[in-house]
């Protein structure tokens, strides 16, 4: 599979929140105003493309080669818990104004349910390492993609509310099912036309 | 006492649509109605002996690592509940795919080892488990049931013998609202279902006001 079809498959086809929700919470959450939503989706994909790669590493060099592959749970929950610990501390020495911008969201990435779902389904589809990076990659941009857009429905909402029992978290989740509607133009015969499949 | 820590899982702390967490499972396995009720009774497992455990061992974890250790604990036991359905329901196993491993960053099991069960003893912590286990359940099963009728028109449950364990319903099985087996239409669901328990809740809300209101008056 080439990295163009990786990239749109987990952007659009299987984005993370809007067909696999994966990543809802923060989705619901963070999602209140443009300018959040921007730093939580980059500081996903940021996460998402690193811990690709560690579990990667850490499951086809080690587990795999000792036969503990049922151990990938655990270990894949434990490497990203460490690594976002680990993002952080890199990120306020090196880049404070990188690690302000992001700084508050990362600890909440660590329970992020598309973090260990792209890690589990990299080593479901067997991807080697370049394609795992890609995939991680796609799956956060897919997420910011998502999370920007449900931003910016909602900071209009603001503007026009809801009937009151509607208000908050119900019209998040329809304007969500929405965007999922318009989301089901992009499925497997996207990679056929563009000749990718 | 233990009856409440029981009881208020299921209505008054349901932690699917009152609490609002767990909600990636909620809404990708509802499909079919068995596979919510595996989820629900994989995630009461978890549930019930990581909350177990971690009361047990509330005075040896130092505060500052503590969720670091709640997550290898609940790791464990989800790694338990991966190896029992890929053993003994292969086919339940496949239909929760990624779902399954993920029950471990799901948001109700490390928010109750954080909130209850690393302040509580074992009795109580048991029994909230039980009760929030199976308010998820059955919140699950409900759910799943309003999306398989809509969305397929069936009803697919366990194979006893050589009943296939699928209940057909006659019309909707013809012509099917297919929307509802779809991504969308299971937060277009979520969405109408959380309208309508916040309207319930400010009616009652109202209610108790206007009684209050006209005790004082009279």
């Amino acid at each position: 599979m080439n990295y163009i079809a990786i990239l749109l498959t987990y952007i659009f086809i299987n984005n993370f929140i809007l067909v696999k929700f994966l990543g809802l919470c923060p989705f619901i959450g963070v999602s209140k105003n443009s300018e959040s939503a921007i730093g939580m989706g980059l500081a996903v994909t940021f996460v998402t493309g690193v811990a690709s790669v560690v579990c990667w590493c850490v499951y086809y060099g080690l587990l795999l080669p000792l036969g503990l592959e049922y151990l990938k749970t655990i270990s894949f929950i434990l490497v990203i818990a460490a690594l976002v610990q680990l993002v952080e501390m890199v990120l306020k020495k090196m880049s404070p104004a990188l690690y302000k911008a992001l700084g508050i969201y990362l600890p909440l990435i660590t329970t992020n349910c598309a973090v260990l779902g792209i890690a589990i389904i990299n080593v479901d589809k067997s991807y080697n390492l370049m394609e795992s990076f890609t995939a991680g990659v796609a799956a956060g941009l897919g997420f910011t993609l998502a999370i920007i857009l449900m931003s910016n429905i909602r900071e209009s909402m603001e503007l026009k509310p809801a009937r009151k029992a509607f208000r908050g978290v119900p019209i998040a989740f329809i304007s969500a099912g929405l965007m999922a509607l318009s989301f089901m133009a992009f499925d497997n015969s996207l990679l056929t036309n563009l000749h990718l499949a | 006492m233990n009856t409440k820590e029981l009881t208020k899982g299921i209505f008054k702390e349901n932690p699917t649509f009152v609490i609002m967490l767990g909600m990636c499972p909620t809404l990708a396995v509802t499909t079919q109605v068995i596979n919510a009720v595996s989820m629900g009774a994989g995630v009461l497992f978890v549930l019930l002996f990581s909350n177990i455990f971690i009361s047990l061992l509330k005075n040896y974890i130092p505060g500052s690592v503590r969720i670091p250790c709640y997550v290898v604990v609940i790791a464990s036991f989800v790694t338990i509940v991966e190896m029992v359905f890929h053993a003994y329901v292969p086919a339940v196993y496949n239909a929760l795919g990624v779902y399954l491993p993920l029950i471990v960053v799901n948001c109700i099991i490390l928010g109750r080892a954080e909130a209850f069960a690393s302040k509580n003893g074992v009795l109580d912590s048991a029994f909230d488990a039980i009760g929030m286990g199976i308010g998820f359940t059955l919140a699950l099963t409900f759910i799943a049931l309003i999306r398989e009728v809509l969305g397929s028109g069936t009803i697919t449950l366990m194979p006893i013998g050589s009943w296939d364990g699928v209940v057909t319903i006659p019309l909707l099985n013809k012509w099917p609202v297919r929307v509802m087996t779809l991504a969308s239409g299971a937060l277009l669901l979520m969405g109408y279902l959380k309208a309508f328990f916040n309207w319930k809740t400010m009616r009652s809300e109202k209610k108790r006001k206007s009684a209050l209101k006209e005790g004082a008056a009279a």
